[in-house]
């Protein structure tokens, strides 16, 4: 029980409150990189898949792309933009967009194609256009699918985004590659314990949002999406 | 601009080809780390495999069970697995487990709630059937419901493998990890992209193979599913038929959905429940 102590040691010392290397601004660079991921992540997804969806053309081709990008190791994507465009904060966007593009594409798409065909029938039947079909009638059912693929996306998007430390960008990686660097297990696992309780505040938010975006309508079903 | 590309792809391939293995050292070249990337993830997924079988037997029967134990993999999950890698080097040092442990660890986040899922959507007249020809529950288990739970185990195992083939390569910081080895140090540390694109080219290669031979492992263990033929094209749907029973008939189209292939066949009897296979993408 020694590393316990340790480490109430290390998250008691003021050092590690303050100053550009301290738990907040780490803590704020690497909300920073998850976010700016996710949200460009986002905005190449969920078009694409309302698209493939609403239209049907092109589902095969985005379900064969989201699974060869599953399959890409993330590290090698961003070592090689590293050695195309030099170090910095492009790289690893790049890197996190690649892993999080499939998994919100993915059930945006099946979300959207997975709606009754007889609430589709109602709604042109109603005399919508197709847009409106798309947005004002698959868009909301969708959302459900869309965010827990949003919110897989989100907790692997915090868990990599600790590899922005390896090409020297700042984020909590930096604990646990300096820990390493320095054979300072209790930094490591610091650290690991601050991604961790930032995933588990990912998770706390995407159902925050599910309250909020889910049409009430929808709840009970949603409910069973979890 | 395409000669360009056309040069760096010739470029690649000869490196790729120079040095795909080296007669007399069989620790240097491609070949090996390709072995080594195969050996650490096949292991991580079986390991994986066996725990969650008896994990998810447990947590399909005591239903209490689940809600804990699948928070506890996802935060788990959440753990970034470098930090995994190296916290696991004070115990297993450069032997195969410090990759392997780890790895197992993350497919429990997919593979747990498929073989959860794949015992409970076993109909309740099936198994009613199977007691009522005096199957005890060890034979039902392994008879009954274990087969019909297999199309959803292995759409885990699919995505599992998948993740588990792509992050293999981040155990190359701890001086593992396969192909990971070829992209870290032949080629970032020397500033030299031909290895790295052949590394995620055959990481991709390899993904893609082990997903294509689990497809073929199911067609052999339910042949039963097999009686469908090309099935109702994406595009014009019929109003009638379920969207859950385009994803069964689609084949490969349907690969991406965890779990939709299975529970999409059941969703042409049920009808208005065809949302539940859908229901399943990506879960974790």
């Amino acid at each position: 029980m020694e590393i316990l102590n340790d480490l109430f040691a290390w998250f008691a010392d003021p050092a590690q409150w303050t100053g550009s290397s301290g738990i907040p601004a780490r803590m704020g660079e690497h909300v920073y990189y998850s976010l700016l991921g996710l949200l460009w992540s986002a905005a190449i997804a969920i078009p694409l898949g309302l698209l493939t969806g609403h239209t049907g053309v092109g589902g095969f081709l985005t379900a064969s792309l989201a699974n060869l990008a599953r399959a890409l190791p993330t590290i090698g994507v961003l070592f090689l933009i590293v050695l195309a465009a030099g170090i910095g904060l492009v790289p690893v966007l790049c890197a996190l967009v690649a892993l999080a593009v499939p998994p919100i594409l993915v059930n945006t798409h099946e979300g959207v194609r997975g709606v009754e065909p007889r609430l589709r029938d109602a709604a042109f039947g109603m005399g919508m256009r197709g847009h409106q079909v798309l947005l004002r009638l698959e868009l909301p059912v969708a959302v459900p699918l869309i965010l827990l693929g949003a919110r897989t996306a989100a907790v692997q998007v915090v868990a990599t985004a600790t590899i922005a430390a390896y090409v020297g960008v700042g984020g909590l990686g930096r604990y646990i590659v300096d820990g390493q660097a320095r054979q300072d297990l209790t930094m490591m696992l610091a650290g690991s314990l601050l991604v961790v309780l930032l995933a588990v505040l990912t998770t706390l938010l995407f159902a925050g949002l599910r309250r909020l975006l889910v049409a009430p309508g929808l709840r009970a079903e949603a409910a069973a999406v979890r | 601009m395409i000669f360009d590309a056309w040069d760096w792809i010739v470029r690649v391939t000869d490196w790729g080809v120079a040095n795909w293995s080296h007669p007399g050292e069989p620790d240097r070249g491609i070949l090996p780390r390709l072995l080594q990337h195969m050996r650490l993830s096949y292991l991580s997924i079986l390991l994986g495999l066996a725990v969650a079988l008896p994990m998810g037997l447990a947590c399909a029967r005591w239903k209490r069970l689940y809600p804990p134990v699948l928070t506890g993999v996802n935060v788990l999950y959440a753990v970034p697995s470098i930090a995994l890698f190296f916290l696991m080097l004070p115990y297993t040092g450069f032997s195969d487990w410090t990759a392997i442990v780890p790895l197992a660890l993350y497919t429990l986040v997919i593979l747990l709630p498929n073989v959860v899922d794949g015992l409970r959507q076993v109909p309740d007249h099936v198994r009613q059937a199977a007691v009522a020809m005096g199957f005890g529950q060890l034979r039902r288990l392994v008879q009954v419901e274990m087969p019909v739970a297999v199309p959803v185990i292995i759409a885990g195992l699919r995505v599992a493998s998948v993740a588990t083939i792509s992050m293999v390569s981040v155990a190359s910081l701890v001086g593992l990890g396969g192909l990971g080895q070829l992209i870290l140090s032949d080629g970032f540390r020397r500033q030299f992209d031909a290895p790295i694109v052949v590394g995620i080219v055959l990481t991709v290669v390899l993904a893609l193979v082990t997903d294509a031979a689990l497809v073929i492992l199911q067609r052999l263990l339910t042949p039963w599913s097999r009686r469908d033929g090309g099935g109702p094209s994406r595009g014009d749907r019929p109003a009638v038929v379920p969207s859950g029973a385009v994803a069964a008939a689609g084949g490969p189209e349907s690969a991406n959905t965890v779990g939709a292939s299975s529970t999409g066949g059941e969703a042409v009897e049920t009808g208005p429940g065809n949302t539940r296979g859908k229901e399943r993408t990506w879960r974790s």
